[in-house]
């Protein structure tokens, strides 16, 4: 795939680039929906494309398609320059060079993916559904339970001497159960996540979705205040994914993020340990290089208190006079190379879950926010959003609660974070997180 | 269908027929042409100028109540064969004889302009104009970011029932986000103008959303903490409409309501509000965002009443979960793209006009919120528990809209709010959203007018 890359980088500059960049990418899907104990659905797939990034000095511009023979790649090229002769002149603008140091050598892909039969992936799926009906009699149905896994190969090939190809392979499993009580229906999501079928634990898989829906039961609204929250690892991944979106150097260069005139700054506790990690062997989203072809690496961001350092692309980072930091995310050919988080890892603390929830005393455990697309203001950091969990009374778990809300923003959530958990997990919301519970000293908490 | 259609009807023939080899209830093979070009306007610079362009087809075979589906790019006949032979694979039954193909005809919304055929720069002048509206609008405004995106999708269904259709689809929307800045205050507006619409579109005064979207942020400079606690609530006209979109539209689709994670499964029939409240789903709305000729399984889109005077009437069904009902589809069978299978989505989904003046619903709230306008929300049709995030709110007090507030969220369940609704305004206007369900994105377009929810809990900092 590298030539066919190199190729498309060759056919841009033939059509009047200057310089050029081509990601080409061949993924093979297979995913298994199950209710009732059928197969529901079973989807076989595969996808190719290649996305071509041409520059006319400081103009660049973006073409991607799927038709990859050479007469389809002229096609692209042209659109991929006719695109940057519409753009502005942009002083920073310019090829990513490639990195002095080789890329991490990194094992991204389990065999279990490709050797896995589709009756196998199916028996995993419905395994998760029968653990979640078995778990529990207040169980009343799985309103769906899902394998999915894609194996991927990308290339990437410019002008400047980019030249980079991996493998690699990633699955997923969840269940969305139902369960009821007397006042009516309450769901809950068990999910796990790893490079291959074999990886998984359908098991763990039902009984956590069954354990969240019926932890549920008789929720009522908690009072409106401000108290000591603490965000269990699910939901404390998705702050830690905001709190990330706002170190990428773009929203910071252009004045539209919370973090932006912080950097060294203290933020007021020293609770909360950030990295971002492209090379962590055991990270859903590690790769050995970038969306650009720069080399992956482990970026501090916030470390003793103290904000350490924003992400940067190639683009981002000669705008700030700096090196790129290998953050250029992709989101497949069809996208453009923007900033963005890899790995998210919060460093685990010294507090087990029981003795944060004594920490905490009096307050509310979050368990599940919903409405953060709408709820959250990127640019401010201010946010509002819907959630569910326990009441914790005396240091311990009580009743539980739903339909209220937790506002604050991100600065100074991250100000008032008291403690970090002991036992972290990776997390697929806020991008990819590694995260152990948080407890924050206060939130306000508007309910009845 | 359109002049021209993806695959040769021959073709589709032998590839349903293929999809059948092993037996089946059904198959089916869905075409898909897509061009996109979309560019942006940051820091008054032109930039993410970007086209692409694709095609390929999805081919599914429904039999023992099981979906069987591959999808390949390309619209090769040699690829199609093999993804028929692909999601045919798993089945072990007798082979079945689709249907002869009979070509039904459909007219596709009508592109005055198509947006392919403008010039970029053109493109460009449109997102200057924005830029300069959005920066002209007052001394405070920061920055100004405006983006503009045009995709044209041709598809192309055949089916085993010897349904041969087609539908050539052009969707055109600007969307500008202003930040305004007074000392360390910060505070964002934005606005959007979409459809399923050509360059037409911006004929009128397309820079109004960005001097619209300038005073939003503006206002919100002056803004106070948001209350928090239970309160009478007005939601504005147009976006205010993903209120329905989200409390009833999603919990209506036939996908959740048959699995028993919907609060309106058993429903049918009811009443859930009152009298004063009916609403509609319409896939044929002239020019709006979530019109199509037809729905992604080749049924004509219809205006389907779902609400009537306060009691369900109907669901919203694709083809699949309207034959396990016994009922026809109501054209609701959407897919993200031939690489998506289709789901139970809605198209254009609206709270009918009422009768009450907008200024009268506020003014008999002595103590409230008036949210103006909402950033988007969400819901768990199992539990009915609902979010909306504010984007433009404020108080009001003594019946009048007093100070706005920052940072509002609206937090309910359902069945309770929909019955809680006491008055639905006179005025109307559809707005643009993009909606996300099980992975899949679609276009739809949510409308209402001024509409009052009796109490209903507002999630601000102030307690």
């Amino acid at each position: 795939m590298i030539e066919l890359a190199d190729r498309a980088a060759q056919a841009a500059l033939g059509a009047g680039a200057s310089d050029a960049e081509a990601y080409a990418s061949e993924a093979s899907e297979r995913e298994v929906r199950v209710h009732g104990g059928e197969v529901e659905s079973l989807t076989a797939a595969t996808e190719r494309g290649l996305g071509l990034r041409a520059w006319i000095g400081k103009r660049v511009g973006y073409a991607y398609g799927t038709d990859l023979g050479d007469p389809g790649i002229r096609v692209i090229a042209g659109r991929a320059v006719e695109a940057a002769r519409a753009a502005d002149e942009d002083e920073f603008a310019g090829p990513p060079a490639p990195s002095a140091e080789a890329p991490a050598a990194l094992e991204l892909r389990d065999g279990s993916i490709d050797s896995w039969s589709a009756a196998q992936v199916a028996d995993l799926a419905l395994v998760v559904e029968r653990e979640a009906l078995a778990a529990d009699p207040r169980v009343a149905g799985v309103e769906q339970a899902v394998y999915a896994g894609s194996a991927d190969r990308v290339a990437i090939a410019s002008s400047t001497g980019i030249a980079g190809e991996y493998e690699s392979s990633s699955c997923y499993a969840y269940a969305q159960v139902l369960a009821t009580g007397e006042d009516g229906t309450e769901t809950g999501l068990g999910f796990d996540l790893g490079r291959g079928p074999a990886a998984l634990d359908p098991a763990a898989v039902g009984r956590e979705g069954a354990a969240r829906a019926t932890a549920m039961i008789g929720a009522a609204k908690p009072d409106s205040r401000g108290c000591p929250v603490v965000l269990d690892p699910t939901v404390a991944a998705s702050f830690i994914g905001l709190i990330g979106s706002g170190l990428c150097a773009d929203a910071v260069q252009r004045g539209r993020s919370p973090f932006a005139e912080r950097l060294g700054a203290e933020m007021g506790s020293e609770a909360l340990v950030l990295h971002d990690d492209r090379i962590d062997p055991s990270g859903p989203a590690s790769s050995p290089f970038d969306g650009e072809g720069i080399a992956g690496s482990r970026t501090a961001l916030i470390d003793g208190g103290t904000l350490r350092s924003f992400l940067f692309d190639a683009y981002t980072a000669r705008r700030g006079g700096t090196e790129s930091t290998g953050s250029a995310g992709r989101s497949g050919y069809r996208s453009l190379p923007r900033v963005s988080t890899s790995n998210l890892v919060v460093a685990t603390g010294a507090l087990g879950l029981d003795r944060l929830l004594a920490e905490a005393a009096e307050g509310v455990c979050v368990t599940d926010v919903a409405g953060l697309h709408s709820g959250v203001n990127p640019v401010t950091g201010v946010f509002s959003v819907g959630a569910s969990g326990r009441a914790i009374r005396g240091g311990e778990l009580a009743e539980p609660l739903r339909e209220f809300t937790i506002a604050s923003d991100l600065i100074s959530m991250l100000g008032a974070l008291r403690a970090a958990g002991a036992e972290s997990r990776w997390v697929p919301f806020g991008g990819s997180v590694n995260t152990p519970p948080l407890l924050i000293g206060e939130m306000t908490v508007a309910g009845a | 269908m359109n002049d021209a259609p993806l695959i040769e009807p021959e073709i589709a023939a032998r590839v349903l027929a293929g999809a059948l080899d092993s037996g089946g209830e059904f198959a089916e093979v869905f075409a898909e042409r897509r061009a996109a070009m979309g560019m942006s306007i940051d820091e008054s610079r032109i930039e993410s100028v970007q086209s692409g362009a694709g095609e390929g087809a999805g081919v599914r075979v429904i039999g023992d109540r099981t979906t069987y589906f591959a999808h390949v790019d390309g619209l090769d006949p040699a690829d199609l064969e093999r993804a028929a032979a692909e999601a045919a694979s798993a089945l072990r039954g007798e082979r079945v004889e689709p249907r002869p193909l009979v070509a039904v005809a459909t007219t596709p919304q009508p592109i005055e302009i198509p947006p392919g055929a403008v010039p970029a720069e053109r493109k460009a002048e449109l997102l200057r104009e924005l830029d300069e509206r959005g920066r002209g609008a007052g001394d405070e405004v920061a920055q100004v970011l405006a983006s503009y995106a045009e995709a044209r999708r041709e598809v192309t269904v055949a089916n085993s029932e010897g349904l041969f259709t087609g539908d050539d689809r052009t969707r055109t929307r600007i969307a500008v986000q202003v930040v305004a800045r007074r000392g360390d205050a910060v505070e964002t507006g934005a606005e959007t103008l979409g459809g399923h619409r050509g360059f037409e579109l911006f004929e009128g005064d397309p820079g109004s959303i960005a001097a619209e979207a300038a005073g939003k942020a503006l206002t919100l400079l002056d803004a106070g903490p948001a209350p928090a606690g239970s309160m009478p609530v007005v939601v504005g006209g147009g976006f205010g409409g993903v209120l329905f979109h989200e409390m009833t539209g999603h919990g209506l689709e036939a996908d959740h309501i048959q699995k028993g994670a919907s609060v309106y499964a058993g429903k049918l029939g009811e009443r859930v509000a009152e009298p004063l409240l009916s609403a509609y789903d319409d896939g044929r709305m002239p020019g709006e965002w979530g019109s199509d000729a037809i729905d992604d399984e080749g049924t004509p889109t219809q205006k389907t009443l779902v609400l009537d005077q306060g009691r369900v009437v109907s669901y919203l069904y694709d083809r699949l979960r309207a034959e396990r009902d016994g009922v026809a589809s109501t054209g609701n069978g959407r897919r993200e793209s031939f690489r998506h299978l289709p789901i139970p989505r809605m198209t254009n989904t609206y709270i009918a006009p009422g009768d009450a003046e907008p200024e009268a619903i506020i003014a008999e709230v002595e103590k409230g919120f008036y949210a103006a306008s909402f950033g988007g929300g969400q819901v768990d049709p199992a539990t009915g528990d609902f979010v909306f995030g504010v984007s433009e709110g404020y108080l009001i007090e003594g019946g009048r809209v007093t100070r706005p507030c920052r940072g509002a969220t609206l937090i309910g369940n359902c069945l309770q709010a929909l019955a809680a609704i006491d008055a639905v305004g006179s005025d109307f206007a559809m707005k643009t959203g993009i909606c996300g369900k099980g992975g899949q994105s679609a276009p739809v377009g949510t409308g209402q007018g001024h509409v009052r929810i009796a109490a209903m809990t507002v999630g601000g900092t102030e307690v």
